[in-house]
C-alpha cells in the first residue's frame, strides 16, 4: 500500500532539481540501511509459500489438530536452520472441513489466490483422492500424508506424492508374518465395510495367508451400526485373533461390547491404532484392550531406548511420555500418522534443495527430484526410522511397530523390517507427461 | 404492473444474468472463476430441488441421490468402460430419470413429512450401495476420473473440460439451458399447475387435474435436474465419491433455495453463491465458521424470511418469477 501511494504521488507531482536530489540522498540512505538488504534481496529469501490442506473441522478434526502441532514443530526447526535454499517457509492452512469437494476448493484456492509454490497435507483417503483431479490440473505439488494406497496404486497422477508415510497395503503386509507367528494362525477379521475396510480386507488375508495364517471369518460392518454384539455370535469359536480396524466414535462401543461378550476370555486382539488414535487408552470401557496389541506408525508412549531424534522430535512437537499434548494429559496426540508430516517437509525440503527450487516454474524439476529419491536415513529429519521411496508409485516403505497394551500403556513389542511392506509396484508415474 | 411488461422484464432480466456470467469469465480472477464453475453446476441442482419443493410444494430429504446418480452414472462407465464425455453424460441423465421416477411412483404414495422420510431413506439405501460396493465404487474414497479422458470432440474440435476456461463455459451452457428452462416452465400452464397443487392439492383434484401425474411429472424432471448436475460435477471436476450421496448432500440443495428464496427462478444461484462465499471468506478467518454461517442464516431468516430474492419479490420486485 505504501508503495503504491508513493508512485502515485510522484506521477500526480512533476519533479523537481530539488526533489530529485532529495530522492537519490534518500534512495542511497535507504540502500545501505540494513533493513534495505533483506527488501533487495525480495526475490531470492522470499518465503517458500507452502499450502497446508488441513482437517480442521469434520470427522478429522483431531488428526487435524496434531498434523497442524506437527506441522508448526518441524517448520519451526527448519527456519530455524536457514529455511530452505536460505528461503524459510511459510505455511498457510486452509481448512478442507474433512470433504473432498472442499479439498478440492481449497487445492484451487492455494493455487491461484494464496499462489504457493505447492501444497501439503491431509490424512483422509476420501479428500485426498478428491484434491488429486485439481492438483493434477493445475499442475501443483502436492504431497499427502494419508497412508492409503491411493497413491501407490497408479489412481492419481504425477503431482500427487506420499513420501513420508507408508501405505495400508504395506502396513498390513508388514504386520502379517508376526500375528501368525507369535498371536494365532486361525483369523477372523471384523472391519467397517467401505473403502478404508475393504482395503484391509484384500491386503492383510492373502498376506496373513502367505505365511501360512487363514482367515477363517470375515465380518463386514455396516458403516452406519452404533451397536455391534449381534455381530459376535458370528466369529467363530476356534479364532485364535481378531483383527479389528474399527473406526470412528463408534469404536468404543465396539471394544466395550466386546469386552462383555467374551467377559475376560475369548480370542486375542490385534487392531490397528487408527481405531484409538486421539483417544486416551485409559478411557472407560477400554480396560478389556489390556494384552492385546496393535499397529502403530510411531509409538504413542516414549518407550524405552528411544533414539535421540525420536526424543528430540517429540519435545519439539510437544509430547509428554504418554503421547499426550504436554500442555494438556488428556489431549492425546495421532502420533501414530502425524510424524508422517515431519517427515514429508523434511522430504520436500531435500527435494527443492536437489532440484534448486526457485519457485513456481520449478514445479515440475521438483517431482523429478522427489522421484529421484530412494532413501531416507534414521535421525532429526526422519526420527520413526529409514525409509526406502520408490520413486515410480510417489511412495515409501519403512518400518512398523507393533505394540502391546500394559498396565494401560502401549509398548511396543516388534518392530517390523522394511522388507517385511514391501510389493511389487502396479503403477509407474515417471511415464506422465508433466 | 401490466403483465406483458413484467413477462418482458423478467425475460431480460434472465437473460442480463446470463450475460453477466458470460461476461465474468474474462474479468474474475483466476480462484473466482473457478469458484463460479462449481456454483453454477451446484446451482442447477439447486433449481432441480426447486422445482419440486419451491413450485410444488413437495419437501424432499433425499435428493443427493438424483445427484449422485448422474454422479455415478456419468462417471462410472467413463472410468471402468472407457465411454466418451457425451455418452457418458447421457447416461447420467439417464439414470436421474430412471431413478426419480421409481422413488416418485413410491414416495408419492405418501404426503408431507411421510414423503420427507421416505425420500430420505431411498436416499440412505443408494449411499450405503455406494458404499457397500466399493469394488465398484471405492465408495467413500471414490475415484478419479483420468484427465485424458476428460476431453470431448465437438465437430472436429476437441474440448478439454479440464481447461478451466472451457468449464467455465459448459457450466455456464448448462446453467442457461437449466434457468430458461424453468422459467418457461413457471410460465408454463405446467408451471402453473405444479403451484396450484402446491397452494390447494385437493382442490385441483376436483378441478379435475391428474394430481399424481403432474407431481410424478415434476419429481422426474426435478431429478433430470440434478442428474445434470452431478453428471457435469463428476466430468468437469473429475470425482465421484460416495460423499455426495451422503445426506449432507440432501440438506444443501434444501438450504441453497431457501436461502436464495423458494419458487423464485435466480434464488437457486442466489444462495448457492452465498453460501459458498460464506463458507470460503468465514473459514479463513475462524475454524468456528460454521457457527457463522449458522449466525448468517439465523439473520437471514429474521430479515429474509422468504429467502433473498423472495423476499425482495414480496416487498419490492412482484414480478419476478
Amino acid at each position: 500500500m505504501t508503495d503504491r501511494r508513493n508512485v502515485s504521488s510522484i506521477i500526480r507531482n512533476p519533479i523537481s532539481r530539488r526533489s530529485a536530489l532529495k530522492g537519490l540522498a534518500a534512495t542511497a540512505a535507504i540502500g545501505t540501511a540494513p533493513g534495505f538488504v533483506r527488501y533487495s534481496q525480495a526475490q531470492s529469501s522470499a518465503p517458500i509459500k507452502i499450502g497446508f490442506q488441513a482437517h480442521r473441522t469434520g470427522i478429522g478434526a483431531s488428526y487435524g489438530r496434531w498434523y497442524e502441532r506437527t506441522t508448526a514443530a518441524a517448520v519451526k526447526l527448519i527456519n530455524e536452520a536457514g529455511g530452505i535454499n536460505g528461503r524459510p517457509i511459510e505455511i498457510i492452512t486452509e481448512d478442507d472441513g474433512t470433504d473432498a469437494a472442499r479439498g478440492a476448493e481449497v487445492i484451487e484456492k492455494f493455487a491461484n489466490q494464496h499462489k504457493t509454490d505447492i501444497v501439503y497435507g491431509t490424512l483422509f483417503s476420501h479428500v485426498v483422492v478428491g484434491s488429486a483431479p485439481a492438483a493434477g490440473e493445475l499442475k501443483m505439488p502436492y504431497y499427502v500424508v494419508s497412508e492409503g494406497y491411493h497413491v501407490a496404486s497408479g489412481k492419481m497422477n504425477r503431482w500427487v506424492l506420499q513420501p513420508g508415510i507408508t501405505d495400508v497395503k504395506a502396513q498390513t503386509r508388514s504386520v502379517a508374518p508376526w500375528i501368525t507367528s507369535n498371536v494365532g494362525k486361525k483369523i477372523t477379521m471384523i472391519y467397517p465395510d467401505y473403502a478404508f475396510g475393504h482395503d484391509h480386507r484384500d491386503f492383510f488375508a492373502p498376506a496373513a495367508v502367505e505365511q501360512g495364517g487363514e482367515v477363517i471369518a470375515q465380518i463386514p460392518i455396516p458403516p452406519t451400526e452404533t451397536s455391534f454384539t449381534r455381530y459376535f455370535p458370528q466369529i467363530p469359536a476356534d479364532t485364535d485373533v481378531i483383527y479389528h480396524v474399527m473406526v470412528g466414535p463408534a469404536v468404543l462401543t465396539f471394544v466395550k461390547e466386546l469386552g462383555e461378550f467374551y467377559g475376560g476370555s475369548g480370542p486375542a486382539l490385534f487392531g490397528f491404532i487408527d481405531s484409538l488414535e486421539a483417544v486416551d487408552i485409559n478411557s472407560p470401557g477400554l480396560e478389556f484392550l489390556e494384552g492385546s496389541h496393535f499397529w502403530e506408525g510411531m509409538p504413542r508412549y516414549l518407550q524405552e531406548g528411544a533414539s535421540e531424534a525420536e526424543i528430540a522430535y517429540r519435545d519439539a512437537v510437544g509430547l509428554d511420555e504418554n503421547g499426550a499434548s504436554v500442555n494438556d494429559p488428556k489431549d492425546v496426540s495421532t502420533n501414530a500418522h502425524s510424524f508422517g508430516c515431519w517427515e514429508t517437509l523434511y522430504v520436500i525440503k531435500a527435494a527443492m534443495e536437489a532440484a534448486d527450487y526457485k519457485g513456481p516454474e520449478d514445479r515440475a524439476k521438483l517431482i523429478e527430484a522427489t522421484e529421484a529419491m530412494t532413501e531416507f536415513a534414521e535421525g532429526k529429519e526422519h526420527p520413526q526410522g529409514d525409509k526406502v521411496f520408490n520413486g515410480k508409485i510417489h511412495q515409501c516403505f519403512g518400518h512398523q511397530n507393533i505394540s502391546v497394551v500394559e498396565n494401560q500403556k502401549l509398548k511396543v513389542v516388534h518392530r517390523t523390517s522394511i522388507e517385511d511392506g514391501m510389493y511389487e509396484p502396479e503403477a509407474d508415474y515417471t511415464t506422465q507427461t508433466l | 404492473m401490466m403483465p406483458g411488461a413484467g413477462s418482458r422484464r423478467a425475460v431480460a432480466l434472465h437473460l442480463a444474468v446470463i450475460a453477466v456470467l458470460f461476461a465474468l469469465n474474462f474479468i474474475l480472477p483466476e480462484y473466482h472463476r473457478g469458484i463460479f464453475s462449481r456454483v453454477m453446476v451446484l446451482a442447477v441442482f439447486a433449481m432441480g430441488y426447486n422445482i419440486l419443493f419451491g413450485y410444488t410444494g413437495l419437501l424432499s430429504l433425499g435428493h443427493a441421490m438424483f445427484f449422485a446418480a448422474g454422479l455415478y452414472g456419468a462417471g462410472l462407465p467413463l472410468y471402468h468402460l472407457g465411454w466418451g464425455v457425451p455418452e457418458s453424460f447421457v447416461v447420467g441423465l439417464a439414470c436421474g430419470v430412471v431413478l426419480s421416477a421409481a422413488v416418485g411412483v413410491l414416495a408419492l404414495r405418501t404426503t408431507g413429512v411421510a414423503f420427507m422420510i421416505v425420500t430420505m431413506m431411498f436416499s440412505q439405501v443408494f449411499y450405503l450401495a455406494t458404499l457397500y460396493f466399493t469394488t465398484y465404487t471405492r465408495g467413500e474414497e471414490g475415484l478419479v476420473l483420468p484427465q485424458a479422458a476428460r476431453r470431448v470432440e465437438l465437430g472436429g474440435v476437441a474440448l478439454d473440460l479440464t481447461n478451466p476456461a472451457s468449464r467455465y463455459m459448459i457450466a455456464l451452457a448448462m446453467f442457461s439451458i437449466v434457468l430458461l428452462a424453468t422459467l418457461a416452465l413457471v410460465r408454463a400452464p405446467f408451471g402453473r399447475t405444479l403451484v396450484a397443487i402446491r397452494e390447494n392439492e385437493e382442490r385441483m383434484r376436483m378441478l379435475g387435474y391428474d394430481v399424481f401425474r403432474a407431481k410424478l411429472s415434476a419429481v422426474i424432471l426435478s431429478g433430470l435436474f440434478c442428474a445434470a448436475s452431478g453428471a457435469a460435477y463428476a466430468l468437469l471436476f473429475g470425482y465421484v465419491g460416495s460423499g455426495f450421496a451422503s445426506i449432507q448432500y440432501s440438506i444443501l440443495p434444501l438450504l441453497w433455495v431457501l436461502l436464495g428464496g423458494a419458487a423464485t427462478t435466480l434464488g437457486p444461484l442466489i444462495g448457492t453463491l452465498f453460501m459458498f462465499y460464506v463458507i470460503d471468506i468465514t473459514s479463513a478467518y475462524t475454524s468456528a465458521y460454521l457457527l457463522l454461517v449458522g449466525v448468517a442464516l439465523i439473520l437471514l431468516i429474521l430479515f429474509f424470511p422468504r429467502g433473498l430474492l423472495g423476499s425482495i419479490r414480496e416487498r419490492w420486485l412482484p414480478w419476478l418469477p
